[in-house]
């Protein structure tokens, strides 16, 4: 029985497999309505998230199976001092599989040691959000084709987004794929992650402040939410904020088949007169996540179709 | 110069950096045990380091745990003492697993609200000696590091 901690519990070739079979979901759905039909998803939820278990129950739904579970941690037994492992244990009882978020790091992997069906980590806290990461992947290889030979500009609150570190650590496994990193000074990507990812993979990038200064070379652009808690002083954030939102003037400096992604939900990062561009692929984005866990769950139950 | 008696069966941790036999002999617990003698030799001249601190621990053998020790400081030289003689010199190594001998700092770990939970580090970089939690990978640099930087 396999588990899924972090996104780099696949090796390369085992998420080729996901990945195709994520896109073959995607041109044959009907091939797969009734590939889980008898089988239950438990959506174990400590906090809430709805766009996250939507996505996993609609996910469910559409391979036939059906779905259980909580929302907030108030209405589980969480509530009356339950700890992870015993709810998860007690849960293998009702479900086949699992997929928990919770807001304390290594919670999933504390349900997973005693569970008794495969347990999917939906989001710990600033830890891991492997789905999400899995998500981008099968947009990318959608919609270029390929997980190589790209130059990829992650835009941004980079210091803090999960999604970010979690996508680097996937895309280094890939041939000849280079980053532009465009945030603030006091939001660029942690040091462990240009130490221990980029530079210990030998993976060219650069560090710039301004979007317009990267448009150009960008085959994928990646697009995330800066709070303006985040900035140091109300000047600095005044000043640097247009810098970091997407519009149509900046989108005439990309390529042509360069695409837009963003994990969402957005605010005023992405100005909405973007949505109509070709090029903005966030909200397909966000069907392809239901198509990722759709393979996610065939693959973790071991369902051959 | 000062004498310390030869020990019969236990331990000489020797090359333990100055002035940190005292964390040693608290981190390994030695307190506890009450029927064996203890010597804590510290400043002691050494042609290597400088300065060195010198445990010798008068125990059966078997008694201290060198895994805990290969984590504290895995410089330390374990001389293994039967009949009054060294019969093995141990070369500590840094274990891929340390279970409750330090604790996740970060308040964001599922460890902080279960507190039955072990605490477990793993190494995962021998060569910068960094430990990272099992549940949340929050880095711990070992014990020397941590006191030298």
């Amino acid at each position: 029985m396999r588990h899924l901690m972090s996104p780099l519990d696949f090796s390369v070739k085992e998420l080729d497999s996901l990945l195709a079979l994520a896109d073959d979901i995607e041109k044959n759905p009907a091939k797969y309505a009734h590939a889980c039909d008898g089988k239950i998803l438990a959506t174990c939820f400590y906090e809430p998230s709805t766009r996250t278990r939507l996505s996993f129950e609609s996910a469910m739904l559409r391979l036939g199976g059906q779905v259980l579970g909580f929302s907030e941690a108030g209405s589980s037994s969480a509530a009356k001092g339950e700890s992870v492992s015993d709810t998860i244990r007690v849960i293998s009882c009702y479900a086949d599989i699992c997929a928990i978020r919770h807001p304390k790091e290594g919670a999933p992997l504390v349900g997973s040691q005693k569970s008794l069906i495969p347990v999917i980590n939906a989001g710990d806290g600033g830890h891991q959000h492997p789905t999400q990461t899995l998500t981008d992947l099968l947009t990318i290889k959608q919609k270029k084709g390929r997980l190589d030979h790209l130059t990829i500009g992650l835009c941004g609150d980079l210091k803090f987004g999960r999604t970010v570190h979690s996508l680097i650590e996937a895309l280094v496994r890939y041939e000849d794929v280079s980053f532009v990193l465009i945030s603030p000074e006091e939001l660029r990507v942690p040091s462990y992650i240009r130490e221990e990812v980029l530079d210990a993979n030998n993976i060219p990038y650069k560090e710039v402040e301004r979007l317009e200064d990267a448009m150009a070379d960008l085959d994928i652009l990646y697009m995330t939410r800066i709070q303006k808690e985040r900035f140091f002083n109300e000047e600095e954030y005044l000043r640097m904020k247009g810098f970091y939102i997407l519009d149509p003037k900046k989108m005439e400096l990309a390529k042509d088949d360069m695409i837009v992604m963003h994990p969402l939900p957005r605010v005023n990062e992405i100005s909405v007169e973007v949505d109509t561009d070709d090029r903005a692929n966030y909200f397909e984005q966000a069907q392809y996540g239901v198509y990722v866990r759709m393979a996610l769950i065939l693959t973790l139950l071991e369902v051959q179709v | 110069m000062i004498n310390v008696g030869a020990i019969k069966e236990g331990y000489v941790l020797d090359h333990i950096q100055a002035g940190m036999a005292l964390q040693i002999y608290n981190d390994l617990n030695l307190k506890a045990m009450k029927d064996c003698t203890i010597a804590i030799i510290t400043n002691v001249c050494s042609q290597t380091m400088g300065r060195k601190d010198i445990l010798k621990v008068e125990c059966p053998l078997g008694s201290i745990d060198l895994d805990v020790l290969g984590f504290l400081d895995h410089n330390i030289t374990v001389n293994v003492i039967e009949n009054e003689t060294i019969i093995e010199k141990k070369k500590l190594k840094l274990p891929k697993q340390i279970c409750n001998i330090i604790k996740c700092k970060n308040p964001r770990c599922i460890t902080s609200i279960e507190q039955e939970l072990d605490q477990i580090f793993l190494l995962t970089d021998a060569e910068k000696e960094i430990y990272r939690c099992k549940y949340c990978e929050e880095k711990y640099r070992s014990h020397k590091h941590n006191k030298l930087n």
